[in-house]
């Protein structure tokens, strides 16, 4: 599996991306010490136009680069934990839905219904400007409109692997029906939901900066849709200060899918073949 | 069932949807920190102890919580959705005045990427493996990462800042005054760039299931038939593959209608378009919840009902779905 994933090209692109991104998130307060919200310089300054400041300064005089680094430590900060809290929230109800079937089905399954019908950035707008904006805050919102596609997906998982011949013999041999989903059943659908929370990170990602740029941002810490929102009203003039963090969401957010999809390939050799003759 | 049968089902279903995001309104209401009154003046009226004794009063807050959202539950079955202290209206008029704007911008960029989508997922699926392939499902992938609004952004400064071919700002040349055909063609020139920004996220989306399942179609024993039977390429992809490779975006489509609302939000805030997602932004900004939960409930109206429209459409297109049911 593991050389499936290493000779697939876009896959190996991905990884390098994002290994870039997370050294510079880790190295970020290393490289620069002052943090991103210190004036260095005059404000507006273009890229290049003085040493020590590549990606120059913002409308208040601060390092876009500095910003840059710190804004990716957020970005994959709420990103990462934000999808394991919509894991926690979605593997649970969709195994027992699945495992169970019945009425624990349909009680599931409607909950689910209902949060897949509301728009999904509407209510993250709405839990942000109710519980006022923090990075708890935006993680737990954007977990909350994440995790329905995660119990359909597990739902539909344990309910293929609970029809297989192993599950009978461990019901056979006794074992009780929690430890059957569990022992059993649970660890043979880990890989198609590694695939969708790679994929999950991604549009985490892509919804905390969309917060951020509308203002519902953690006013503490520095994120990329916080610089082009403050960007925006001076696109006329000084363009870069909302290029460059545009461009760092790309290549992350790409970065990931590469990844999410490099992985459904390596686990799904059959299905990708398919798809390329 | 009948087409009529599942529209009732559907609708049934949609109104017990909307009475749970009114309750789920409530709740969030009462769940923010402070006086859930001063939260419904908002910062606006924070000030005057007069008018949140009267909306105490109004919303019955003194009473039992069951009491008072039964009165918010029956406020907003009558299509009360509260009163913007902020812009000083009734919520319910601010959406009803701003919604045509929407309406018109995520129409126009479904249609658009839908067409787009499906036309540019065929096109790569017929040069599967060539280098025309490869570019588009590139474009499809940078596409699919980028942020909405950043291309927004970018579209302004390049086609109305740099080369100034499109306007970039609002919804019509304000004091021009046009009419008749004039206006049309005025409100279109804006329109533009708006609907294709939020456009092509959903176009890279909708170009991606289409490549995927055409290929996946073209594998099934009928396409081998038809092949055999000597039909040409071209005849078998349009007559055979496309028709049935098209049904799963139909659905995917309507599934996408709620990112296609919430993408609104950001499209709206870039253009200055005044529909009811510049209104969820301008009321963010002033701290405006009743405005806010009034956008909320409304959009998720909008997505349901976009969603029973697919259904039905994809019925008519697809006749075996109603017999199977």
């Amino acid at each position: 599996m593991w050389k499936r994933f290493r000779s697939n090209m876009g896959a190996m692109i991905g990884v390098v991306l994002l290994l870039s991104v997370i050294v510079i998130a880790m190295i970020a307060p290393l490289i620069f010490s002052d943090g991103p919200w210190q004036m260095v310089q005059r404000p507006f300054l273009a890229p290049f136009a003085v040493d020590g400041l590549p990606l120059g300064t913002d409308t208040l005089g601060r390092n876009v680069a500095a910003q840059l680094a710190y804004g990716a430590r957020v970005s994959l900060l709420v990103g990462l934990v934000s999808t394991v809290v919509a894991l926690l929230i979605g593997v649970p109800l969709g195994a027992l839905a699945g495992f169970y079937g019945g009425y624990v089905d349909e009680g599931a399954m409607r909950f689910t219904e209902f949060f897949q019908t509301i728009p999904n950035f509407a209510l993250a707008i709405v839990l942000v400007a109710i519980f006022e904006p923090t990075l708890t805050s935006i993680t737990i919102a954007i977990a909350i409109v994440s995790w329905p596609p995660v119990a359909r997906l597990v739902r539909a998982e344990v309910m293929s692997v609970r029809t297989r011949e192993f599950v009978d013999a461990a019901r056979l041999a006794g074992l009780s029906k929690p430890r059957i989903l569990i022992q059993q059943v649970l660890p043979n659908t880990v890989s198609p939901i590694i695939v969708m929370a790679s994929l999950m990170v991604a549009t985490a990602i892509l919804l905390e900066s969309s917060l951020s740029f509308l203002g519902l941002g953690d006013p503490n810490s520095m994120s990329w849709g916080y610089m082009i929102g403050a960007a925006r009203t001076v696109i006329r003039t000084s363009w870069w200060l909302s290029f460059f963090p545009g461009i760092a969401i790309v290549i992350t957010v790409l970065a990931l899918n590469l990844i999410g999809e490099g992985l459904n390939d390596a686990f799904n050799p059959h299905l990708s073949r398919k798809g390329k003759a | 069932m009948t087409i009529f049968a599942v529209v009732v089902s559907r609708l049934s279903k949609a109104i017990l949807t909307l009475l749970a995001i009114a309750i789920l309104n409530f709740f969030l209401i009462h769940a923010a920190p402070g006086d859930p009154a001063v939260v419904l003046a908002g910062e606006a009226g924070a000030a005057d102890e007069q008018m949140i004794e009267q909306l105490r009063e109004r919303f019955g807050l003194d009473q039992p919580l069951y009491v008072q959202l039964g009165k918010y539950v029956a406020g907003i079955v009558q299509l009360d959705l509260g009163y913007s202290f902020r812009q000083g209206a009734p919520v319910a008029e601010l959406i009803a005045d701003r919604l045509p704007a929407t309406l018109l911008l995520t129409l126009t960029a479904f249609v658009v990427s839908l067409v787009l989508g499906i036309a540019f997922g065929v096109a790569a699926a017929a040069r599967v493996g060539k280098p025309s392939d490869t570019v588009l499902t590139t474009m499809a992938l940078l596409f699919y990462a980028t942020p909405l609004y950043w291309l927004a952004l970018m579209a302004v400064l390049v086609f109305s800042v740099w080369f100034g071919w499109l306007p970039g700002f609002g919804y019509e040349t304000v004091g021009a005054n046009y009419t008749g055909l004039e206006r049309v063609l005025d409100i279109g020139s804006h329109l533009i760039l708006p609907a294709l920004t939020l456009g092509l996220f959903f176009t890279a989306v909708y170009m991606r299931m289409a490549r995927a399942s055409m290929l996946e179609v073209s594998q099934l024993d009928f396409v081998k038939t038809a092949k055999a039977k000597g039909l040409s390429d071209a005849v078998i992809r349009r007559r055979h593959i496309l028709r049935n490779a098209i049904l799963p975006v139909v659905t995917l489509a309507g599934l996408q209608a709620g990112q296609l609302v919430g993408g609104a939000v950001l499209t709206e805030t870039v253009f200055a378009w005044p529909g009811i997602g510049r209104l969820m932004f301008e009321s963010l900004a002033a701290r405006d919840y009743n405005t806010i939960l009034g956008v909320f409930l409304v959009s998720a109206a909008m997505v349901i009902l976009f969603n029973i429209v697919t259904d039905i459409v994809y019925r008519i297109v697809d006749p075996r779905i109603g017999a199977r049911s």
